[in-house]
């Protein structure tokens, strides 16, 4: 029987499937294909005669570090010196097999959403690398005639008990052409990690520093003309005439092209919108053709939408009755006896995912093959979406994965891809596919906008015997082709939040609002929008209840002990965990102390997609509302830390995120278009704005969650009840931007 | 007419549209794609070189505005195999997430250095280039430490140079 698997062949690959319905990697995939290197071992290692140990990087690498924690938990398994190895980005990985869709990954799963690459990755990828090193043991047993289970592993070497060793790469050859054993192999202890838990360094930091690490702006394809497309800016415009006489006329310029997009309420599968595309030689002349193309554009069905007409309908809407999510226990009862009744109503505004690096995509659609460079959070889509317009096989389509500057949720899209795919098929030529930042700003899938109405009923003693969440919002759904339009409110509400279970009546009520406008998932979809509310709402509670906001939260969650919860990142939220980082923050900044005249000390907390965090805020307010953050504490639990170094930088840059967009971020409709177009009117915080970020990780031994999320949904709830701390102004809208100073001027 | 400058200490001329930016003529022209684009308007920074020693966005700077003059741009501050101080402090202190507007981070922070030797939390904070990712904490960390080996090197340099001065003096007498 040959011992090696071609997975190039048609064959059956056994997969397993985690609770979410996550295909991983099976264990026969761990077998090296036909025809690899001679030094490769299974398809993610090679073995250099130096002693280098090259390891793919499967993951998406979009700044969350997964190019660097992925491969480390290979490497602790194989036992080798993290200082030996050399990190390579894999390609999109599909093998055929027989079951539908008639692929499936060939390096396990390679996206980047949900937080969900370090938990899948601490069930497949560690085997990966035990198997590894278990065939080289093997291998070292057959060439010593030893009994494998006396040899051990030192430092990339197989060691025999009389002193002998043979490094990895002498027997790496042998290795790879041994039987896979048919039961999984045992992995290491974790008290034995020599990797996994200590502060690793990005990988290829050496190539980021020097300008050598390549994006996929940076990319191209032989022969490739650059595109850069005029998109229609009314929601559901569509292209009347254009005349590209002077367009053509620019030097350099190739050819022009209709981008057609999707029609008035079809669902979303490919594009974004209907454009004219420029080709050219090199990016300014297409830059410069596009700037004289005469284009009339009708404006749509959404012509009159305007952000104050959104407010609008969601307050009618609110006035009535929605879907009911949750109904727990009887809350109108509990709110007509109530001895006291809290009542706020909050504005979440849409915002752009504005990575540094625009989108882009290189596209080569031949007879036969297509060819992808691109940067991406979700490259079997890609693949998919170039399956869909050009009908070619997904075997011969390749998908070459950039580094990616900035994904936020904005690349698990991949309407950028289809573009240049239907760009390259229109005009049979390979095409480098630019977007402007301004298209970048008045084209993505918005995080939704929403006005959230919030009601507690509280008893004499202060306790919340009653709560409302009531949320008009433009759901992220919209348009989406597998979801129904009564399941749209799924993607706004999660159930088992904070307080589900706490509160013994409980009402979650979600109204849809019609809007033209794309949105989609931004960083902890739903999470940052309803932590802001939920936890800012607590704190109005709490200050009218005359109770301390840290002591109502701990009240609330009560003994630590595991609720369901069925949304993503369960099945449990576990009080207990949320509670001890909400204390941990709060230890940290000194709750109870009375801080100086201005000045005040905010807390928020919330469960995010497995993970849980906490925020602890301390701000001064200036007499004419000047904001400065004094200090910043993250507490994150997110169980086994992989690399604390990356964790503490996936915190960080969560809260200054979260910062960023809680001060200043906002998009804004009219005319049935965004109102904004580049930093000037998107400013994103600047170094002189940021503080300094104290990072407290609780010390765990659970399986690992992911943390690329976590950091964002408390800043801005933590900041907000802080500044009320601070100066008694409550922020009910984001951004906050000039409120605080226009509050301050009234009083 | 074609433009004449130097580039990374080479001297070159660009017949093209002396009205591209130079950011366009660096990555399509030359193929050096170090220098990113971020926003096309001089917001974002993504796009920073050095012209004559100075911080300068290059989406912003037109190829013929630069005649005559020396254009660098991040594939030059290191030596060969031996990173600038710079470099080396953002390695030290994990700086990059995405790592997009990390080369203009270092150019802005490099020319900074150029001006002032130790600089204040102000000085640092003059930097207006974006991070998307939040790294900010840790730009403001590697800069600080890129003063310092800046400082140990100098020191060691002048330490060398003095104890060439004794030796010369001895063997003198």
């Amino acid at each position: 029987m040959s011992a090696v698997l071609a997975l190039d062949r048609r064959g059956f690959l056994k997969v397993a499937l985690t609770a979410g319905g996550a295909l991983l990697l099976g264990h026969d995939a761990l077998a090296t294909a036909e025809g690899a290197p001679a030094n490769q071992l299974g398809p993610f290692l090679r073995i250099e005669r130096d002693g280098t140990v090259v390891i793919g990087a499967r993951g998406a690498e979009i700044g969350q570090g997964v190019m660097t924690s992925l491969p480390m938990l290979i490497a602790e398994e194989l036992d080798v010196p993290w200082s030996r190895v050399r990190v390579e980005q894999l390609p999109l990985g599909l093998v055929a097999t027989d079951a539908p869709p008639g692929v499936t990954w060939k390096y396990g799963p390679q996206g980047a959403g949900g937080s969900t690459s370090i938990p899948e990755a601490w069930k497949d990828l560690r085997v990966a690398g035990a198997e590894a090193r278990r065939l080289l043991l093997l291998a070292a047993a057959a060439e010593w005639q030893a009994d494998v289970a006396k040899l051990s592993t030192r430092d990339g070497t197989v060691v025999h008990p009389d002193g002998r060793t043979l490094a990895y790469g002498a027997l790496v050859a042998k290795a790879a052409a041994l039987p896979l054993p048919k039961d999984p192999p045992t992995l290491k202890d974790p008290k034995d990690f020599r990797i996994v838990g200590t502060r690793v360094r990005v990988a290829d930091a050496r190539d980021i520093v020097t300008g050598r690490a390549r994006y996929g702006l940076d990319e191209t394809l032989p022969g490739a003309l650059v595109a850069t497309v005029e998109r229609c800016p009314y929601f559901d415009g569509e292209l009347v005439s254009f005349d590209a006489s002077e367009a053509k006329k620019v030097p350099g310029v190739r050819d022009v092209v209709v981008l057609p997009g999707p029609k008035a309420g079809e669902p979303y599968t490919q594009n974004l919108a209907t454009g004219v595309a420029v080709l050219a030689d090199d990016t300014w002349s297409a830059l410069r053709g596009r700037r004289a193309l005469k284009i009339e554009w009708s404006k749509g069905p959404h012509a009159a939408e305007t952000s104050a007409a959104l407010d609008a309908q969601a307050d009618r809407l609110l006035a009535g009755s929605g879907h009911r999510a949750r109904d727990d226990g009887d809350f109108d009862a509990a709110r007509k006896s109530a001895a006291r009744v809290v009542e706020a109503t909050y504005r979440v505004p849409f915002v752009n995912h504005a990575p540094l690096e625009p989108q882009n995509a290189c596209a080569h659609v031949e007879a036969e093959r297509v060819t992808i460079v691109a940067p991406m959070q979700q490259p079997s889509g890609a693949s998919r979406v170039a399956h869909a317009i050009t009908g070619i096989d997904r075997m011969k389509i390749e998908v070459r994965m950039t580094r990616v500057g900035g994904g936020f949720g904005r690349r698990l899209s991949n309407d950028f891809v289809a573009e240049a795919v239907l760009l390259s098929k229109a005009t049979g030529k390979p095409v480098k596919l630019v977007w402007t930042r301004e298209d970048d700003m008045r084209h993505d899938w918005f995080r939704p906008y929403g006005t959230h109405q919030l009601v507690a009923a509280l008893d004499a003693k202060g306790a919340v015997t009653g709560y409302a969440h009531r949320l008009a919002s433009a759901s992220k759904y919209y348009r989406r082709p597998d979801v129904k339009p009564e399941d749209q409110w799924t993607a706004e509400m999660y159930p088992d939040d904070f307080p589900a279970r706490l509160v013994p009546n409980l009402r979650i009520e979600w109204f849809g609002i019609e809007s033209g406008i794309a949105r989609g998932s931004w960083r902890a979809p739903a999470h940052t929008a309803n932590a802001f509310v939920v936890q800012s709402f607590i704190d109005e509670v709490a200050h009218a209840a005359k109770r301390d906001p840290l002591e109502l939260r701990l009240a609330m969650l009560g003994e630590p002990r595991e609720l369901e919860y069925a949304q993503h990142g369960g099945p449990v939220f576990d009080t207990g965990r949320l509670a001890a980082v909400l204390k941990l923050a709060a230890e940290r900044i000194g709750w109870g102390r009375k801080p100086a005249a201005r000045r005040g000390l905010g807390l928020a907390c919330h469960f995010t997609f497995g993970g849980y965090a906490a925020h602890a805020v301390e701000v001064s307010v200036g007499e004419g509302g000047e904001l400065r953050v004094e200090r910043c504490v993250c507490a994150v639990d997110v169980g086994r830390p992989i690399n604390p170094l990356g964790l503490e930088a996936q915190m960080m840059g969560g809260t200054i995120d979260g910062l960023s967009t809680a001060l200043n971020l906002e998009i804004t409709i009219d005319g049935g278009r965004v109102v904004q177009s580049n930093f000037g009117d998107y400013p994103l915080l600047r170094m002189a704005q940021a503080p300094d970020v104290e990072v407290v990780i609780v010390p765990s031994e659970r399986d690992p969650a992911g943390a690329g999320e976590m950091g964002i949904p408390t800043l801005a709830p933590a900041l907000c009840n802080a500044i009320f701390a601070a100066c008694g102004v409550r922020i009910r809208r984001l951004p906050v931007r000039d409120q605080l100073r226009e509050a301050l001027r009234k009083a | 007419m074609a433009t004449r400058f130097t580039l990374n200490g080479r001297a070159v001329s660009f017949d093209g549209d002396g009205a591209m930016p130079l950011l366009w003529y660096l990555r399509d022209h030359a193929r050096l794609t170090g220098t990113k684009y971020g926003c096309g308007v001089g917001q974002c920074g993504a796009c920073t070189v050095h012209v004559d020693g100075e911080a300068v966005r290059s989406c912003t700077t037109t190829v013929a505005s630069i005649a005559g003059r020396a254009v660098r741009t991040i594939e030059s501050l290191a030596d060969g195999d031996t990173l600038h101080v710079v470099q080396q402090a953002w390695i030290e202190e994990d700086v990059p997430q995405c790592g997009y507007c990390q080369a203009g981070q270092i150019m802005a922070a490099t020319a900074l250095l150029e001006r002032v030797a130790e600089p204040s939390e102000s000085d640092i904070a003059s930097i207006t280039n974006l991070c998307r990712c939040g790294t900010y904490p840790r730009i403001r960390k590697a800069i600080r430490k890129a003063a310092a080996l800046k400082r140990v090197s100098a020191e060691g340099a002048a330490t060398a140079l003095a104890g060439a001065d004794e030796t010369a003096a001895e063997s003198a007498a």
